[in-house]
């Protein structure tokens, strides 16, 4: 996947380890030392602390960042999080499998369908279930739908952090076109627990597939618009080229997957690379860049819903008719009619909900390609029906460990463009 | 059978069965990778390194293509009721620290369960090898208060500073409120 050697890696992590990009100071001592700090022995001239939110416009919810500037310029920084913790990966532990959808939707409020995605994948790998192709195909509909509806979003914020006012509103108007069609197949616009465990919550309604033409008809359009406002515009340009530069070795000593590890040069894409429900069974291209900076990232995004938009345009025409369920009668409830004239469906339908379905004691890891990059679910089953442990690798939380190598010794108005191009949900950095 | 065959046969018997108890001795000892343990749950490769084999096993896995770890988690194995999947030869501890390596170049993972008892909880730190198991490590030192020595920046990271436990061990008490059918006092 990519042209790099041991030795390259090995220099760039001992650059990293030692750069001292990070500024290592706990909450109460930036709150402290904040503001002037006189020059010190070691050599160090005048420098301030400052203090970056949490509440900040740019910083996409609750992120903080402890800057320590010389001039205009950041020395050192230190992302702060955790204010909006709530202990979703304990809360997981309480609830049934059935239930935990509804919890990990909540994580990356901007790509819930991943969330439900890899909980259920990683349940049924556990459960060892196999799901019916159908419901394979709705889940990679959903979930490139999902796609383009974060990456819009990303655009929307991008777009206004960066001073492209008009930008938030067509960002914004895009992607309620594609939340209105999940509002026709879910229910709800946002943390729709409709990927279960066992396959999806209800089959596509009908007229899904002319529902969904119109909109792909709309989208490229649209990002046209976008080139013009935007990618080619000598404004846009200057704000993001050579903006925020990162390497392909520090990429992968950082953990930086997604779009910030493709923007290297680095072609790494699971749903290529270690592919899950039938991505082998479409075509598409991964998007890399050439620079690791802020524009490629930009780039990557644009590009992607061009390919997201071209994968659903397959799916609409290979979907196969069949269960949107697996038949498991373990895992799935009697259907609704069946209730109405059995006590031993209701007795079913009752016990499914209640005591959930038991899940054979195991642990494992399953990951997919989320927006932001590489979404994984480590679960431990003891064979109850919670699980006994259920983490979430939230790629957001990892590739936050780049923002201070990113911004060392850039101007502290190009802080805000290097945040939005990391695309941070803070949501699933907390958790 | 004539008896000239006799003395062949019972050589060939013996060869085979000293043939069977080399194998059986091979299947008593715990299956090897790395140098390490390892075991397999539904396909996926765990290894099981002690925690003095574990930086170098991390180090000398690096060297061979797993340029990445991508996760690091912990896990609280107190009440556990069922069977760990443990090789033989690796003693079950309360605590467990899972980490994910990832190798690009063959497209594979490979998954390290550490035990860490609860008496000493610590564990060298990654750091060193893996800079991206710097906020991982600060998240199962808050969640779970496993130290992770050498670690630069070894502070809570989503809990405030001033906050006393750990939230994610299994002994401490998920928050409740009472509502009308669960705990409350009195009845409306």
């Amino acid at each position: 996947m990519t042209t790099t050697d041991l030795n390259t890696l090995n220099s760039a992590l001992a650059s990293l380890t030692a750069d001292g990009s990070v500024l290592r100071l706990s909450e109460t001592e930036a709150e402290q030392k904040s503001g002037y700090q006189a020059p010190t022995e070691e050599g160090l001239g005048e420098r301030m602390i400052m203090n970056m939110g949490p509440q900040h416009p740019s910083t996409h919810g609750v992120l903080r960042l402890v800057l320590e500037m010389d001039g205009e310029t950041i020395t050192r920084s230190k992302p702060v999080i955790g204010y909006l913790h709530t202990g979703m990966e304990k809360t997981g532990e309480d609830l049934t499998y059935l239930q935990g959808a509804t919890n990990v939707t909540r994580m990356d409020y901007a790509a819930p369908l991943f969330n439900e995605l890899v909980f259920s994948l990683a349940v049924e790998e556990l459960l060892g279930i196999e799901i019916p192709d159908r419901a394979q195909w709705i889940r990679m509909l959903m979930s490139e739908l999902n796609r383009i509806s974060s990456h819009l979003l990303f655009m929307a914020t991008n777009g206004m952090d960066l001073g492209a006012v008009g930008m938030m509103l067509y960002g914004w108007r895009e992607r309620e076109e594609v939340l209105r069609f999940f509002e026709a197949v879910t229910g709800l616009r946002m943390n729709h627990n409709y990927i279960r465990p066992g396959g999806v919550a209800a089959d596509l309604p009908g007229g899904w597939d002319e529902e969904l033409s119109g909109i792909l008809d709309i989208i490229p359009d649209r990002l046209a618009e976008f080139d013009l406002l935007m990618t080619g515009q000598p404004i846009w340009r200057d704000r993001l080229q050579g903006v925020g530069v990162i390497t392909a070795e520090e990429a992968l000593s950082l953990g930086a997957t997604g779009p910030i590890l493709r923007s290297t040069g680095s072609a790494w894409d699971l749903r290529r690379d270690q592919p899950y429900l039938k991505y082998d069974q479409v075509e598409f291209d991964v998007i890399v860049g050439s620079f690791g900076d802020c524009f490629d990232r930009y780039a990557i995004r644009l590009q992607e819903i061009r390919e997201s938009i071209r994968i659903v345009r397959q799916i609409i025409d290979q979907m196969p008719e069949g269960d949107y369920r697996s038949q498991d009668k373990k895992v799935t409830p009697p259907p609704r009619a069946r209730i109405d004239e059995s006590m031993e469906a209701l007795i079913h339908h009752f016990k499914i909900f209640t005591e959930g379905f038991k899940v054979p004691e195991g642990e494992v890891y399953v990951a997919v390609e989320s927006p932001r990059g590489e979404l994984g679910c480590y679960i431990v089953s003891d064979g109850s029906s919670k699980p006994f442990r259920m983490h979430i690798r939230g790629p957001s939380f990892v590739n936050l460990q780049t923002l201070p190598h990113l911004m060392k010794d850039s101007f502290l108005a190009d802080t805000v463009a290097i945040i939005s191009s990391v695309d941070p949900i803070m949501g699933e950095i907390d958790r | 059978m004539s008896e000239a065959d006799a003395p062949a046969t019972d050589e060939a018997a013996s060869a085979e069965e000293s043939a069977d108890a080399e194998l059986v001795e091979a299947l008593q000892q715990p299956e090897l990778l790395h140098g390490v343990p390892v075991s397999y749950s539904r396909g996926q490769v765990v290894l099981h390194p002690s925690r003095a084999e574990y930086v170098a096993l991390v180090s000398s896995l690096r060297e061979l293509g797993y340029w990445m770890c991508v996760d690091l988690c912990g896990v609280d194995y107190l009440g556990y009721s069922s069977q760990r999947n443990l090789p033989d030869g690796i003693s079950a501890e309360r605590f467990e620290v899972v980490v994910g390596l990832l190798n690009h170049t063959e497209r594979s993972r490979i998954r390290l369960r550490v035990q860490v008892p609860e008496k000493d909880a610590q564990l060298s730190t990654l750091f060193p090898l893996h800079p991206s198991t710097e906020n991982p490590e600060r998240e199962v030192f808050d969640m779970f208060g496993i130290r992770f020595e050498g670690h630069p920046d070894m502070t809570r990271i989503l809990m405030p500073d001033e906050w006393v436990g750990h939230p994610l061990r299994k002994d401490y008490e998920l928050g409740r409120i009472p509502v009308q059918f669960k705990g409350a006092s009195t009845a409306r």
